[in-house]
């Protein structure tokens, strides 16, 4: 999608600049490679060194006893695949996927049609808090909202106070999840919002003015005009936040040492990886297990990406 | 790109005005509550109401307990965090921005494989990568080092794919093929007329980087062992930790404090940059 992007804008460019100056642009060409080379040598020992090392170590497996590894070809992945804490985490963050990822975008999407609307008193003072979480750290927005969760000082224990109640337990087995989900939303529907809203700014006047000549009210207009030219962001934004449910660690992590019986060593498979490799030393099936997720993850992004581009022809 | 919605523009709407003002408040009720926990001791925490402030005016007393506290190891982790943001960020967003000029105005070979197995590998997770790295960067005798933070935040998928598409409208083929003309190098023409016209989506770049840098928690986490290498972030859950498990120590007030002054540099950063980030992102990042 980038790609087509990219290139059509390339499009754009090339007819003034493809006036009889193509041999000479040729021969320069080949230096794109002094400005890429950097990042790529870069790219290639933090990224795809890194992703070869896991294939590698998947295939292998330590040895107790004896020392020294032992190549065991698949048995790691097929070990994984019937791993029951594995699935655990996974369908834990499935439905965590499933469920905060559209409140998420449909907030950011809201938020971003209201300020956009031109309907709102003192829009840009809107539009700056709600990106505001996002300039607070993760790690910050986690041990602020476990405080006001906790039963200690928090404000959900006034609120019990409050009514005389203990009913509301943000950090008990049964809530955990979507307190976490909390956390995330509100790290991030201002991030999104940004990026539907600055796409809305790319609209052209005069479409508006057409709608407006055609009698569309608002409702149509957000329809017929407004929707579409954000399918491109909404795509991206669903992408990175598929990408960002399956990785969720930092919140669970932090919240862990609230509520230490309620999330457990294997709550995400983000978790269980990390734990594996640092309290288990179990390096082979940690890579392994890390590799399952990449591979999930990709193909979920890479069929949202299809999808979302198909249905916008 | 216009500005124009006047065929639009109708009176303002309370009702919509209302509903945003309730998701504002969603927005800064957090955020309030940490500045008022930030002023209270902590005996006031523990016995006072959250949104409101406690018997007595810590606020002052908390920032200082926090910049001294364990021989001032905060100011430790602050300046940590400065020098891999500084490096990191910086060389991330250098590094993007040639990058992205180079792809967008030169059509060498191999560009379209690059872009792939950019796609592929911005959908591997951070995790995927944090293991295997760490084992690596550990053979290598990196591990416990700034050279662990600094090397993996040099690398921006997402700055890059910014800087490309906005390079791509930003600089005129005309202008480069004049600098030719006049027998200018490749590389002096990105530095002196380049870098001037991508400016808004280099301070874009730049802000993001900055904030995944500033932020950054789980690389540093499995990095370092070291207190004295910690970021903020790291540091602020290990005192976060003090508070449960044996011989707890909570310190509540300081955990508190340290994440208010954790937050208030970005958050001046952004506001004082504004105009920059958001029309480069309008014009950069989506369209």
């Amino acid at each position: 999608m980038a790609e087509s992007m990219a290139h059509e804008s390339a499009r754009q460019v090339r007819p003034v600049s493809a006036t009889g100056r193509n041999r000479r642009r040729a021969s320069q060409d080949g230096k794109g490679w002094i400005f890429v080379g950097p990042f790529l040598a870069v790219f290639a020992l933090t990224f795809l060194a890194p992703i070869g090392y896991a294939i590698y170590l998947s295939l292998y497996r330590n040895q107790a006893f004896f020392g020294g590894k032992v190549f065991v070809g698949i048995d790691n992945y097929t070990e994984a695949l019937r791993d029951p804490k594995f699935w655990e985490a996974f369908g834990r963050v499935a439905a965590f996927l499933v469920v905060q990822v559209p409140i998420m975008l449909i907030l950011a999407l809201l938020a971003a049609l209201a300020i956009d609307s031109a309907r709102l008193h003192a829009s840009g003072f809107f539009r700056i808090v709600i990106f505001l979480p996002y300039a607070v750290p993760g790690v910050v927005a986690v041990l602020m909202w476990g405080y006001i969760y906790g039963d200690n000082f928090g404000l959900a224990a006034n609120l019990n106070d409050l009514f005389g109640t203990t009913a509301i337990q943000p950090l008990s087995a049964r809530w955990m999840l979507p307190s976490i989900a909390n956390i995330v939303t509100w790290e991030f529907v201002g991030y999104n919002m940004l990026i539907f809203y600055s796409a809305l700014r790319t609209v052209p006047g005069e479409l508006y003015e057409a709608a407006a000549i055609d009698g569309a009210g608002t409702f149509r207009t957000i329809r017929a005009v407004k929707l579409p030219a954000l399918r491109g962001a909404i795509v991206i934004a669903t992408i990175f936040s598929i990408i960002g449910s399956f990785q969720l660690f930092n919140e669970p992590n932090i919240l862990r040492t609230l509520a230490p019986n309620v999330i457990t060593t294997y709550y995400t498979p983000n978790m269980y990886a990390y734990n594996l490799s640092f309290a288990g030393q179990q390096f082979n099936y940690s890579a392994t297990i890390a590799i399952v997720m990449g591979v999930i993850t990709a193909i979920i992004a890479y069929i949202v990406q299809l999808r979302g581009s198909r249905e916008s022809l | 790109m216009s500005t124009l919605t006047s065929p639009l523009r109708r009176k303002r709407s309370k009702l919509l005005t209302g509903a945003m003002v309730l998701y504002l408040i969603y927005t800064l009720v957090p955020l309030l509550w940490l500045l008022l926990s930030a002023t209270k001791t902590q005996d006031d925490l523990l016995s006072t109401p959250g949104l409101w402030f406690g018997k007595s005016f810590a606020f002052f007393s908390n920032i200082k307990q926090t910049l001294t506290y364990n021989d001032g190891i905060f100011l430790r982790w602050l300046g940590n965090t400065v020098l891999y943001v500084v490096v990191g960020a910086g060389g991330a967003t250098l590094l993007a921005t040639a990058a992205g000029y180079g792809l967008a105005k030169y059509k060498f070979a191999g560009r379209r494989a690059v872009f792939a197995v950019l796609l592929g590998a911005v959908a591997v997770p951070g995790t995927a990568l944090a293991v295997p790295t760490f084992l690596m960067f550990s053979n290598l005798g990196l591990t416990n080092t700034v050279w662990a933070i600094i090397i993996p935040s040099l690398v921006s998928p997402f700055g890059l794919y910014l800087m490309w598409v906005y390079a791509t409208d930003a600089v005129p083929h005309e202008l480069l093929e004049a600098a030719r003309i006049d027998g200018a190098g490749e590389v002096r023409t990105f530095f002196t007329m380049a870098l001037r016209l991508l400016a808004p989506g280099i301070v874009t770049t730049l802000l993001f980087a900055v904030v995944s840098t500033w932020n950054n928690y789980f690389l540093p986490l499995i990095m370092l062992s070291k207190p004295n290498l910690y970021p903020l972030t790291v540091g602020l859950t290990q005192w976060s930790n003090q508070a449960t498990g044996v011989g707890a120590r909570p310190i509540y007030n300081l955990v508190i404090t340290g994440s208010l002054l954790t937050i208030v540099p970005l958050v001046i950063a952004f506001l004082l940059l504004q105009r920059f980030w958001q029309s480069g992102l309008s014009a950069g990042s989506v369209k």
